[in-house]
């Protein structure tokens, strides 16, 4: 087994990476002075993996299997659960479900080999009856429900269905109380057995350990053989522009909340991926971040708040740019982005204040890899892209003023921009 | 990690943290006053309205522009509540030099902006600007109203404020609406002023600079500092028992799907001499984490809810126990969490429980050593106890919690408030009134 060493002088890093002959990437950054370990345990199967082959069976499964199977992970054959084990171990595990991914994590201070042993053993481990698989059922549906009073839920959801025409990160990632009806312990099976093969996972670890003794570890606990990587089927491929531009829906909120939301071009991986996500970040905190002339202007005129901000978020094949927050008149924020980004499209970003963009990127993503929990699952995602984030703070260095006016006429023109809008009810008489 | 604390000026307190491991170096400014509901808005508003604009950079894109040169360096407002302690200023976090291509320390300018937008402001005759106080005014109504978009700590919060409606701990650490309504700029301006003469102050630094080299930075940056009669006569008042002899109810519709069941303890008697270790292995083995009793059986066991856990908020002496459950499930789930506490009481603790328990609290306490802003937080915290405790000696002390400590919190314990927050349509509130009789 060789594992690479690359050192990264700029941030203080090192990582330490390895790929197993059953396939598993494992990616270990030692920390010497902490006394937190964390591990993410991530495969690259989430909500929107719905529809896939196995064994020349086509399946479409229901919203909420892969979400579904990562609470019944935790139960481990003998009757015991790997939540209250790592637990009464000192740990404190959880996991994840997105519509790309599922992560299994646990931070501790004490036990660590211990803990990654029962990780990798757990989540490897498929153990499901029909009896448990149901027991489920009540715990999941009041998840749902919670979810289902949650606005930023709504108003998330309500953009992917007005951007995407089909693809199912449409869907919500727990499902519905009715599509995870009709989950059985055999569909669980199938998607553990398909998806949650080495050759289709990532383990990352963070904290005073030997990189060596990771990657032993998990060829001690991990099935051997390399299996087939499968790939999930999203459906034919989206229009660039959204399916629909403007929604509004009313909830049990104080004033209006609203997404602002535009597809970026899907399908990169490695460098260019990862290019295409720093452009867009660098461009987006240029065009509209804390300290932008667009939002110091709205800010002050009492158009928006602290509760402003924006993301890329990558995820199950797609990309998407998402800018939002609260204001009492979300069309004319609506307006006065697209004013902006016309200017910015004939007019570009000046150098100086490109310039002291760039170093303020630099110091918050300094300051990001302070987070254990932000490191290790960036990393299993960058993974699965093809990628590793550690290089961004090099290729930063790179981007140029005209790459982030490029991306803003280009991927932010006003007809594929789509507005989702969560307005208070009506007070009732 | 060494700790040391010293009195730069009359009430101004250095904390100081060295430590080499971080990134970046983090320091905060906090004024100390006692929340009450007449001035607890000011307070809030006080720390944006500052943020907005300095003498040197007069607005935000200025004082953005030049954060931005400092790579990225942040100063953000923070509004805290420690029991019925009011905590407002400012938490700032800077590269530190060995990630900067030249190299350069930061720690000056940092300490000199962040004085400066705590003691200069941009004024006009001496004066808050009234269009900053007036568009901050505005966003912190609607920060004060946004609370009922997230369910689960909305509810939390309306059963604390109905639980202690005699105390001041009924108004959050960002005030209430007719309070913030009322604020004029002119008076806050006065108020300001005021808060700035007789607060003490707690400065906090962590990062890799020493202490002489920190103090200095900062006795230079607040030498400006105006100090009057200081006001140390603040703290918080810990009510023993429940209010009523049995506990009262409080029942609240809006359309959702969800209920959440929310139950407020008081601490009781424990609270003469807090235990603090016992106090936190008592709350993981009740309801704290996946090896405590609510997890297990609540929401393992019989499946009730997504979610049943107990927090303690020690400094004021309470407990909440926070659900989320079907409507329908509101005596099944109210009754188990309290089975659950008399079977802690009763001494229903299992060895291994009790160990899960103290491996868990010791464990986060240790994980904190690794975070600088929990560090500031928990340092805060000892500032106004008055105390000198690290992390890792309450994590020591933590081992040697006995299960007769744990049920002696137990038994102290006592219920005093009920809320539940529930749907609006016509049928539930049927099934309501059934409830109200039993309750």
């Amino acid at each position: 087994m060789k594992i690479q060493k690359l050192d990264y002088p700029g941030i203080g890093e090192t990582l330490y990476s390895a790929v197993l002959d059953n396939g598993l990437e494992v990616r270990v950054v030692p920390k010497k002075d902490y006394s937190t370990f964390y591990a993410a345990f991530a495969a690259n199967y989430g909500g929107a993996c719905r529809r896939f082959t196995v064994d020349g069976r086509e399946l479409d499964t229901p919203a909420g299997v892969a979400h579904y199977l990562e609470h019944k992970m935790f139960d481990l054959p003998n009757g015991d659960s790997a939540l209250n084990i790592l637990s009464a171990n000192g740990a404190d595990p959880n996991a994840f479900t997105s519509s790309g991914i599922t992560c299994y994590y646990f931070q501790c201070t004490q036990g660590f080999e211990e803990n990654l042993r029962m990780l990798l053993h757990f989540v490897s481990t498929p153990y499901f009856t029909d009896e448990t698989v149901q027991k489920e059922q009540g715990i999941i549906a009041q998840e749902i429900r919670m979810g289902e009073d949650n606005p930023g839920l709504a108003i998330y959801y309500n953009l992917l269905k007005m951007l995407y025409a089909h693809h199912p990160i449409r869907d919500r990632v727990a499902g519905t109380v009715e599509s995870i009806a009709d989950i059985t312990a055999e569909t669980l099976y199938d998607c553990h057995r398909v998806f949650y093969a080495p050759s289709n996972m990532v383990l990352c670890v963070e904290g005073n350990v030997d990189p060596e003794t990771i990657v032993q570890i998990a060829e001690e606990v991990l099935p051997k053989e390399k299996a087939p990587v499968p790939a999930a089927d999203f459906g034919p491929a989206e229009d660039i522009l959204p399916a629909e531009r403007f929604h509004t829906e009313a909830m049990e909120v104080s004033a209006p909340q609203f997404l602002i939301g535009a597809k970026l071009t899907p399908g990169l991986t490695g460098t260019q991926a990862q290019r295409q996500r720093l452009v867009a970040a660098l461009a987006l905190r240029m065009l509209c971040g804390s300290s932008s002339p667009f939002f110091t202007r709205l800010y002050a005129d009492g158009t928006l708040n602290n509760d402003f901000d924006y993301e890329v978020d990558a995820s199950a094949g797609t990309i998407t740019v998402i800018i939002g927050g609260e204001s009492k008149v979300p069309e004319r924020v609506l307006d006065e982005l697209s004013a902006e980004i016309a200017r910015v499209a004939a007019e570009g970003f000046n150098e100086a204040y490109f310039t002291r963009s760039k170093r303020a990127s630099l110091g918050a993503r300094l300051r990001a890899l302070e987070d254990f929990d932000n490191v290790c699952v960036s990393l299993a995602m960058d993974c699965f892209d093809g990628y590793c984030s550690f290089d961004s703070y090099k290729l930063l260095e790179e981007i140029s003023a005209e790459d982030c006016r490029l991306f803003v006429a280009e991927s932010l023109a006003p007809e594929r921009l789509a507005l989702s809008v969560i307005t208070p009810k009506e007070a009732k008489a | 990690m060494e700790y040391s604390r010293s009195e730069l000026m009359p009430g101004v307190f250095l904390s100081h943290l060295r430590s080499d491991k971080f990134k970046t170096a983090c320091m905060s400014v906090n004024l100390l006053t006692q929340l009450k509901r007449e001035t607890a808005a000011m307070n809030a508003l006080i720390p944006s309205v500052l943020r907005r604009g300095t003498q040197r950079y007069p607005d935000m894109e200025k004082l953005s522009a030049r954060l931005d040169e400092l790579y990225g360096a942040a100063i953000e407002q923070v509004i805290r509540r420690i029991g019925e302690v009011h905590c407002l200023g400012f938490f700032a976090s800077f590269p530190e030099p060995a990630f900067l291509p030249g190299g350069e320390a930061l720690l000056g300018e940092m300490s000199g902006l962040m004085a400066e937008m705590l003691l200069s402001p941009v004024t006009r005759g001496g004066l808050l600007l009234p269009q900053y106080v007036d568009s901050e005014k505005e966003k912190l109504l609607d920060l004060i109203r946004s609370r009922v978009n997230e369910k689960r700590s909305y509810a939390v919060q309306r059963c604390l404020e109905e639980m202690c409606c005699y105390e001041d701990y009924a108004v959050s650490r960002f005030g209430d609406i007719p309070e913030c309504e009322a604020i004029h700029y002119k008076k806050l301006s006065r108020y300001y002023r005021e808060l700035l003469r007789k607060s003490p102050v707690e400065l906090f630094y962590c990062g890799q600079a020493r202490f002489e080299t920190v103090e200095e930075a900062l006795r230079d940056a607040f030498a400006a500092m105006p100090r009057g009669e200081l006001d140390f006569d603040i703290g918080t008042e810990i009510r023993m028992n429940a209010v009523e002899a049995e506990p009262r109810y409080f029942e609240e519709h809006m359309d959702v799907t969800q209920g959440k069941l929310v139950l407020g303890f008081r601490l009781g008697e424990c609270m003469e001499d807090p235990d603090r270790a016992a106090i936190h292995v008592f709350n993981a083995v009740y309801g704290s984490g996946a090896t405590s009793k609510l997890f297990m059986n609540v929401r393992e066991k019989l499946s009730l809810c997504y979610y049943a856990s107990s927090a303690v908020i020690l400094r004021k002496g309470l407990m909440i126990v926070s659900s989320g459950i079907s409507f329908e499930n509101f005596e099944s789930a109210k009754t188990e969490i309290l089975a659950q506490l008399e079977a802690v009481k009763s001494g229903e603790i299992s060895d291994d429980e009790l160990l899960w328990a103290k491996r868990a609290v010791a464990s986060d306490l240790r994980a904190s050593l690794d975070s600088q802003g929990e560090l500031e937080g928990w340092w805060l915290s000892q500032a106004v106890d008055g105390g000198e405790c690290s992390p890792t000696e309450l994590a020591e002390l933590v081992e040697n919690v006995t299960k007769e400590d744990v049920m002696a919190i137990a038994r102290s314990v006592e219920l005093d408030m009920v809320y539940f927050l529930c749907g609006s349509d016509e049928d539930e509130e049927e099934e309501d009134e059934d409830e109200d009789t039993e309750a």
